[in-house]
């Protein structure tokens, strides 16, 4: 017992606990300037939107001079091996917690489709709907427009493909950085970011041909619904992956991240990841079923 | 458990200048800071969500319209219910967790001290949110803490509000959470084994999973109430293929987790308490450990005994009621291991033991109304009536707002360095447990005779129970501020309190000086 715990006081004596900060309350102001301005704007109140904004630009400086002082206080070799390992710890748990928010929407999708929908085309609400029957995809008993959807092996696989070979660049990035070879390093952290903007733009294609075309809008009931909070929530967060990818590329070309200690970029890595396995379940329960 | 260390290094200045005043508090990145921060915070909301109480109970004295229009009083029912849950009673536990975490596993602060301080800073605009919403039009929320539609769908902009509030404190949870999770499994000191940590860091590593696992959950039901209300969707509306049922799975799927996120902390602190005063070691640490997990585990599949009258099928009745009652086999190894650890023990019952034996006996009436109301076809007939506004007060009042209690008593010493009024925190206790139940242990006569819930008025029979029940809420609500001064007079003064003021107290935050020093373990303990 006595050995271990001078082993491991002797690789981590001392756990940096930052100096008084500022940047936490630019976040709270930030967000009640959101908050308020967007219920505002919601409400038909046209300055609303001044205030969301307002607040978007005090996140964005909040986020900026914040992040900036992390890497500073990380290139600075202020973190100890604890502190790398605290990071693993809560970036696992961050996207544990990611994970339970698209499982609500999934949750969602799979109730419309097994117990709402069906239940809303049987005996029971025969009274109330005589000319519904379940099927899928639907719009729901009380939308009388029609639409159509989008085919899974068009755009969604090819989609599919960018993001999965997006997941092998980027490993090959982390290959590269292990190698201390800079140079592919960057080559392949930029391929991945073409990789995912190449995505997102290929599904704001999407989206335009699905509202234009297919009349496949936000308010074609349980099919609309769903379709664009699953596939617009991850595109918001393969946004925000992308953006990222490219801050930890800027890094990575400034000479940023030793082969020993990386878990910046590896905590991208990780979140990349995420971001694609939540699209592999939503070629499968979105567009393929 | 033995704790060795050098000394308990005390820095009272540091390379920089630290800012004073107001900016101490905003930019503070210090656990004990930010500890004390949650409690008074939660202290306020506790004092706000009071004062709507006893706008409603007043409104009940007598039958009729007296005092509020019906809008009012069920804008007053839903501010209540979500001031206290996510403004009060969790807050509070999260306090608890700043201070005494890092203490009881030898840690210097938090894992994640700035981003602590964004947790804590986060929950005054979510507080400035939901007070705002009291003045727009339409005013505050109005369809009950739970939010279900339609009604929500259908109510004006104080919704919007209530929901980027819950947001906001959502994220709080998120991030605090995740800090605590971190700190517990990295932080420890040498030697301090999992097995060996405090239980009040067991059940706050397990609470802390829960939060991480449920807080998201409604985070995603109340954006598609967003939604809904704005952009269109169709999620919980039938013409467009979806179902209001929908919204109260996924909402109870966060709410039941929930409400043990609310009573796992509680346990933990009376897990500390009982021993002390008993002058024993906790009976059965280990199968706590286990019971406590097993009830975070359970707490996932139960969620529909909410809904016994929504029209599930019988299986799914049949399933959750079973599922509930499983329940009480965990808990009740909590309950008889604290009563064994009293067994045979070397009692003294100073307030915090009286909060904490106060807890056990009412919290398990409380328990015990759980599992009536878990038999689903009594559920079918007490549902949506006081029998439940009754049950889970005992559990919510009598138990999490006593073992806070209790808690705050127990770590008072530590915390200011002084001995609080034993005479004073003894009237607390017993002026607590008698107007709580004055107020609330009528309301199950109440309930069982039929008398539904948020209803501004009622029929004549259900007179004379409503008049003791408001009663006893002001009894309780006054007794209350007795508990601000004992506290403001303890910070200001008192008795000198020993490093360990209590014989039979165990762990490390026994170990450093009272008051507790700004900074302490920068070099780890070695725990043995």
């Amino acid at each position: 017992m006595s050995q271990s715990a001078t082993a491991s006081s002797s690789t981590a004596p001392h756990y940096f606990v930052p100096q008084p900060s500022t940047w936490p309350i630019f976040g709270s102001f930030a967000l009640f300037f959101m908050a308020l301005g967007t219920t505002l704007w919601m409400n038909d109140v046209g300055w609303g939107k001044f205030m969301l904004i307002g607040g978007l630009c005090i996140l964005f400086y909040m986020m900026f001079g914040w992040f900036g002082t992390v890497i500073g206080e990380s290139e600075g070799g202020l973190y100890s091996k604890r502190v790398d390992i605290s990071f693993r710890w809560s970036m696992g748990w961050f996207i544990f917690s990611e994970v339970m928010f698209f499982a609500a929407f999934f949750g969602v999708l799979f109730y419309m489709r097994v117990i709402s929908v069906p239940d809303l085309g049987s005996l029971d609400s025969r009274l109330l709907w005589p000319e519904f029957t379940a099927s899928w995809p639907v719009a729901g008993p009380g939308i009388r427009e029609s639409f159509q959807t989008i085919s899974a092996f068009g755009l969604p696989a090819i989609n599919t493909m960018l993001l999965l070979a997006s997941g092998v660049t980027i490993t090959l990035a982390h290959w590269a950085l292990l190698a201390n070879n800079r140079p592919a390093l960057v080559r392949w952290m930029v391929a991945t970011i073409v990789l995912g903007t190449v995505f997102l733009f290929v599904q704001g294609y999407e989206y335009v041909h699905a509202w234009r075309d297919l009349n496949l809008q936000l308010d074609m009931g349980a099919y609309g619904a769903t379709f664009f909070m699953l596939t617009g929530f991850h595109g918001f967060h393969v946004t925000i992956g992308t953006i990222m990818l490219i801050v930890i590329t800027i890094r990575c070309a400034k000479g940023h991240f030793t082969p020993e200690n990386h878990f910046g970029f590896e905590g991208v890595a990780w979140y990349w990841h995420f971001v694609d396995v939540v699209w592999l379940l939503l070629f499968v329960v979105v567009y393929a079923l | 458990m033995q704790a060795t260390h050098s000394h308990p290094a005390v820095h009272d200045h540091h390379a920089h200048a630290q800012p004073t005043g107001l900016m101490r508090w905003i930019t503070t990145t210090n656990h004990k800071d930010i500890g004390t921060m949650y409690l008074w915070f939660s202290f306020t909301m506790f004092l706000v969500g009071g004062i709507l109480a006893l706008a409603l109970r007043s409104e009940l004295f007598q039958p009729g319209l007296q005092l509020v229009e019906p809008e009012v009083f069920n804008q007053l029912t839903t501010m209540h219910g979500v001031i206290m849950v996510f403004g009060a009673i969790m807050p509070a536990f999260v306090g608890f967790a700043n201070w005494m975490i890092p203490l009881q596993i030898g840690a210097a602060d938090m894992a994640f001290a700035r981003m602590n301080n964004w947790s804590f800073w986060l929950l005054p605009p979510a507080a400035l949110l939901l007070v705002i919403s009291f003045f727009v039009p339409g005013g505050a929320a109005a369809g009950g803490w739970t939010l279900y539609p339609p009604l929500s769908v259908q109510m004006g902009p104080g919704m919007d509000l209530a929901i980027f509030a819950l947001h906001i404190l959502g994220a709080s949870s998120i991030m605090g959470s995740i800090n605590i999770v971190t700190t517990i499994l990295n932080m420890r000191a040498p030697g301090m084994t999992l097995m060996k940590m405090p239980l009040f860091c067991w059940t706050w590593l397990i609470t802390a999973y829960l939060l991480i696992a449920v807080m998201p959950v409604l985070a995603g039901a109340i954006t598609m109430i967003l939604t809904d209300r704005h952009f269109d969707t169709h999620f919980f509306n039938a013409a467009g293929g979806g179902d209001p049922v929908l919204f109260q799975h996924v909402f109870w799927f966060f709410g039941h987790p929930e409400v043990y996120i609310m009573i796992l902390p509680a346990f933990g602190i009376v897990s500390e308490i009982i021993p002390a005063f008993a002058r024993k070691p906790l009976f059965g640490y280990t199968s706590m450990v286990y019971a406590t997990s097993s009830i975070a585990i359970l707490s996932f599949i139960v969620w529909a005994h909410h809904m016994f009258t929504v029209g599930m099928p019988a299986t799914a009745q049949l399933f959750f009621m079973y599922a509930t009652m499983l329940i009480a086999v965990p808990t009740g190894v909590k309950v008889f291991n604290w009563v064994a650890t009293m067994w045979k023990g070397s009692m003294t019952f100073e307030t915090p033991m009286l909060f904490a034996c106060g807890f056990i006996f009412v919290f398990t009436m409380g328990g015990f109304t759980g599992l009536i109301l878990a038999i689903t076809p009594i559920d079918i007939q007490l549902h949506d009536t006081y029998f439940v506004v009754a049950h889970f007060h005992y559990v919510l009042v009598a138990g999490s707002l006593f073992a806070l209690f209790a808690g705050v008593y127990y770590w008072l010493p530590k915390w200011t360095g002084h001995m609080y009024n034993e005479t004073l925190g003894k009237a607390h206790f017993w002026l607590s447990v008698i107007f709580f139940n004055i107020t609330f242990f009528v309301q199950h006569f109440l309930g069982l005779a039929g008398m539904p819930r948020r209803v501004p008025d009622y029929a004549l029979q259900f007179a004379d129970f409503n008049m003791i029940s408001t009663i006893g809420a002001f009894g309780f609500g006054i007794t209350q501020l007795l508990f601000l001064y004992i506290v403001v007079s303890c910070i200001r003064g008192g008795e000198k309190a020993a490093d360990k003021p209590w014989e039979g107290a165990q762990g490390l935050e026994w170990t450093v000086p009272s008051p507790a020093p700004h900074h302490t373990f920068e070099t780890p303990p070695v725990v043995r």
